[in-house]
């Protein structure tokens, strides 16, 4: 399902003394499979963009489509549901969206929502939970009594059952242990390749972003400041640098590398395998280029 | 989902309004509740209105937002009106419509206890909106001080008040955040069958109230880490000051009191 917001503007509180802009001018689209990662300084209006995916917000001016839906500013939606069942959202701290007495009620609550089966959605519990890493045996607990990380993934594990066709992703593994971290993108990525999702993530790892995405979109205080591939945004890192973003370590230290010998390496390397190599070759040749 | 909601709510402003003492502001409205029944004809519920009008002018709070904030409220006063137009049966029979009488004592009385509630509503916010909660409770403590002879526990009751205050918009804001989780679930919180929509109320209630516990609990552990005592020999780092704003604001309530007394039947 491709989704894309053309010059989407979102004021908060419209029309009171709180009103804040939020995003302004904001056009982006993102193609059925692709994944997208978004980058941005804390207030830069990440999340805010995501709620226009699912029609949570409704863009106070431009337009957003969604599969065949137009969202716009001027009637009230009437049946949202399909289009929160195809896009699901795992929000920002997603465990504080837990309610039920048992893990598998909350993973089901979903899935039934949308008109599933009682039979079927625990059957989909039993799926996802193996999906994000944890034991069968979780599913009969209160998910009150689990760990923090253990509570993300079962409300991870949530939105899975959902089935959805587009994942959006507002920094999913904030706060985790690095081990997690790592879990958790990959079953994302792995989902995201064998179904053919289109996947949207919000993340501050520039590592992520470069090693999962497509495409890049970088945000700045409410504005697309930049998008294009891992490479078109890494090959000019000052700009990045400049806004106060990070970029990877691997990066940073070609950059490093390039200033000590004095020469530019062929090309931008986002992984430890590109930069080996290319120094080898460095190196070795010396005067390649 | 809920910005519009002001009750509670602080807006940041230079005004009039905002610069006076709390204590003032608190002795005012304490007043003002007192006279409010003192007006039983339409000239002094017109004074009280320009009062109260003049009052929400000064604090520079747009008056379009203060009224479309007490909206919810707005129910409550219609749902008054309409209980003493059919109560009340004094007076010239207006019209009658089936065993629907309406007497003029009736719209006499319906208009004044709502025009009372309506008038009584916007002072309290007008309260709120210009005073931090801080300042509302410190002006409390103070008024309140003499009660600590008998014992009365003024210093907790305030601190008491003043986190309650503090906290209704944070609990606005998760209660917003939860929605918006949920209906991305599939709950339908703003249509459906009344039944659904109950039922959509537990998947909201159950996370709010745990974070708020827990909350709770956090600051309870912040403020003990801080040595945190309670009133005992507690200096306080905002001094009240009583200006001559104070003093003329207490002063034009002083003659719009006075002609209230001389005009009222
Ligand atoms: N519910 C709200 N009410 C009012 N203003 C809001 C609300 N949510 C966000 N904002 C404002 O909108 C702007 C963008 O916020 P947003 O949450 O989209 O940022 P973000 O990029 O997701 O930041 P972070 O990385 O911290 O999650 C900020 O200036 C914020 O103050
Ligand atoms: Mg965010």
């Amino acid at each position: 399902m491709d989704i894309s917001l053309q010059q989407v503007e979102y004021r908060y509180q419209a029309n009171t003394p709180f009103e804040t802009l939020a995003i302004q001018d904001v056009s982006i689209d993102f193609p059925s499979g692709q994944y997208y990662a978004i980058i941005g300084h804390t207030g830069s209006g990440k999340s805010t963009v995501l709620q226009h995916l699912n029609a949570i917000l409704r863009p106070t001016k431009g337009i957003v489509q969604i599969g065949d839906r137009t969202v716009t500013n001027e009637k009230k939606q009437k049946n949202l549901k399909e289009i929160r069942r195809r896009v699901g959202i795992v929000f920002q701290f997603p465990e504080h969206q837990l309610f039920e007495e048992t893990v598998e009620k909350d993973i089901c609550f979903g899935p039934m929502n949308f008109g599933v089966s009682e039979e079927k959605a625990k059957e989909l519990a039993r799926k996802t939970i193996k999906q994000v890493g944890l034991p069968e045996e979780i599913l009969s607990k209160s998910p009150f009594d689990l760990s923090g990380g253990q509570m993300r993934r079962v409300a991870i594990a949530g939105v899975l059952a959902m089935e959805p066709d587009v994942l959006v992703l507002d920094e999913p593994t904030a706060g985790l242990d690095p081990r997690g971290r790592r879990e958790i993108m990959e079953m994302f990525y792995r989902l995201h390749k064998e179904r053919n999702l289109s996947t949207i993530l919000v993340t501050h790892s520039m590592e992520d972003a470069a090693r999962y995405a497509d495409k890049i979109v970088i945000m700045h205080q409410g504005r697309v400041y930049k998008e294009g591939t891992a490479e078109e945004i890494f090959a000019s890192p000052e700009g990045l640098i400049e806004l106060g973003l990070d970029v990877p370590e691997v990066v940073r230290f070609q950059q490093k590398v390039e200033k000590t010998f004095g020469k530019k390496l062929s090309k931008i390397c986002l992984t430890l395998d590109e930069l080996t190599d290319e120094i080898k070759e460095l190196l070795r040749g010396g005067d390649r280029k | 989902m809920m910005g519009k909601f002001i009750i509670g709510r602080y807006v940041p402003a230079d005004s009039l309004l905002h610069r006076m003492d709390p204590r003032s502001k608190l002795i005012l409205i304490f007043l003002f509740v007192c006279i409010v029944f003192v007006a039983n004809n339409p000239v002094t519920y017109g004074i009280l209105l320009l009062y109260t009008f003049v009052m929400a002018f000064l604090s520079k709070v747009p008056l379009r937002f203060i009224l479309g904030g007490l909206k919810p409220v707005l129910w409550l006063i219609v749902f008054t009106f309409i209980l003493h137009l059919f109560l009340t049966k004094d007076g010239a029979l207006l019209f009658e419509w089936g065993w629907f009488e309406v007497y003029e004592g009736g719209v006499r009385q319906g208009t004044f206890i709502s025009l009372r509630f309506f008038l009584l509503i916007l002072m309290t916010s007008l309260l709120t909106l210009t005073t931090t909660p801080i300042e509302i409770t410190d002006g409390l403590e103070v008024l309140l001080g003499p009660l600590k002879k008998i014992n009365f526990p003024v210093h907790e009751l305030a601190l008491m008040m003043s986190i309650s205050l503090r906290f209704i918009p944070t609990l606005m804001q998760e209660t917003d955040k939860i929605m918006k989780a949920q209906t991305a679930r599939g709950v339908d919180f703003s249509s459906g069958p009344l039944k659904t929509r109950i039922q959509a109320i537990i998947p909201l209630l159950v996370p709010l109230f745990i974070s708020s516990f827990k909350r709770a609990e956090e600051l309870a552990v912040a403020m003990e880490a801080r040595g945190y005592r309670g009133g005992e020999g507690r200096t306080k780092y905002r001094q009240l000051k009583w200006t001559g704003l104070d003093t003329v604001m207490m002063l034009a309530f002083v003659v719009v009191t006075v002609t209230l007394f001389i005009l009222r039947t």
